[in-house]
């Protein structure tokens, strides 16, 4: 399970692409949209923990579609479906390393961002972000074991996972901001779309492994 | 239905080319053999072992595409192949006439080389049942001599290979025609 782990994050990071294409997307709807909405600093930091939530699930999404599909366009998916490892266990190692590639990185820059917008919590945001962006990676790779056969399937990913989403985007704007009961909220509902994502993901896989 | 009436057996030690015109089925066997896809009918077995996804246990593939990443070196690709099966990378990039391009990234490989890539990933799995599809493909006749004389050895020391393929393999192996 490392080794496909390890593999994941290495192609990652040769590819140029997914981790610091997220991180360049999250940034500029960071700052786009104090330019938009004015120099109301107080307006900004009220709207600053649902912006940048949903600026982080949009970038995170970026890279969501080639989690399963690059592997199976050249092949490597069957030959690691037919190695020891359960797909459970590789949906598992994709879904970690998507969120080491994709959404730690956010939410490490996330503090950075929220200056922009006045925020004071930015302590809360980051560990919001930090809690609740693995729900993104692995509610999102159901979405990708589902539509890797699919041409131009990132297109249709995003109509599947962001209304799954939409928890972990109201819990996490309100941890952002320090509500009272949202960060435990956006934990449970993480923790369980990690837990129950691999089982999911794996079916879908398996689905179109059989198509 | 693609086949009605299918019924053969592949005696260990041996090696079966699998021969047909486009879209008769050899690819879509393949993948039923190696339990991706279910029968709709009747039973596939490997010894006592019929279930898809155990069988898949003891195959060793070599599919259509190379799945040779472009953005890893050849031993890179090999390694993890290696590690995820439980292998070693050893010899086989001397077996293949690999080794003087084991640090060149996959994107530069021609595809008869990334072919050999393919081949050289079979071997170290340590399957002992192979299945592949068309497995000369892309191959000068050096490759091919070697693709031939990898499968001979694999059955020689009593595996079994199923072979899709268009053309010889120029090994003694039985035969199953799809019309």
């Amino acid at each position: 399970m490392s080794a496909l782990l390890l593999r994941d994050i290495r192609l990652a990071a040769r590819a140029g692409g997914s981790a610091m294409l997220a991180l360049a997307f999250f940034a500029s709807v960071a700052t786009l949209v104090p330019l938009g909405v004015g120099p109301d600093l107080a307006l900004l930091a009220r709207i600053a923990g649902g912006v940048l939530w949903i600026a982080a699930v949009l970038a995170a999404l970026l890279a969501l579609d080639r989690l399963f599909q690059a592997d199976f366009e050249d092949g490597s998916l069957d030959m690691i479906a037919l190695s020891p490892l359960s797909l459970e266990s590789v949906a598992a190692a994709k879904i970690a390393a998507h969120w080491l590639t994709t959404g730690l990185p956010l939410a490490l820059l996330s503090p950075l961002l929220a200056v922009l917008f006045g925020v004071k919590t930015i302590a809360a945001l980051f560990v919001s972000l930090l809690v609740g962006t693995p729900a993104v990676s692995a509610i999102g790779a159901v979405g990708a074991g589902l539509t890797m056969s699919i041409r131009r399937g990132g297109l249709i990913l995003p109509l599947i996972v962001l209304p799954l989403l939409a928890p972990a985007v109201i819990f996490g704007a309100g941890a952002a901001v320090g509500s009272a009961g949202a960060l435990p909220l956006l934990g449970a509902f993480s923790f369980a779309a990690c837990v129950l994502s691999p089982f999911a993901t794996a079916a879908a896989v398996r689905l179109n492994l059989g198509s | 239905m693609l086949f009605r009436g299918l019924s053969f057996r592949v005696e260990t030690g041996r090696a079966l080319s699998l021969e047909g015109a486009n879209g008769s089925g050899k690819t879509s066997l393949l993948r039923m053999l190696a339990g991706f896809l279910a029968p709709a009918e009747g039973a596939i077995r490997f010894g006592d072992v019929a279930d898809g996804e155990e069988r898949g246990k003891f195959v060793g593939w070599l599919g259509h595409h190379d799945a040779v990443k472009a953005q890893m070196s050849v031993r890179e690709n090999l390694d993890f192949f290696a590690q995820l099966y439980a292998s070693e990378a050893g010899d086989t990039l001397d077996a293949l006439g690999l080794a003087r391009l084991a640090e060149l990234p996959g994107q530069y490989l021609s595809a008869g080389q990334k072919k050999r890539v393919a081949l050289a990933r079979l071997k170290l799995t340590k399957r002992p049942l192979w299945l592949m599809d068309e497995p000369l493909a892309s191959l000068d006749a050096a490759g091919k001599k070697i693709a031939a004389d990898l499968v001979a050895a694999h059955c020689a020391g009593g595996g079994i290979a199923v072979v899709a393929t268009h053309e010889p393999l120029g090994i003694d192996c039985d035969r199953l025609v799809l019309a």
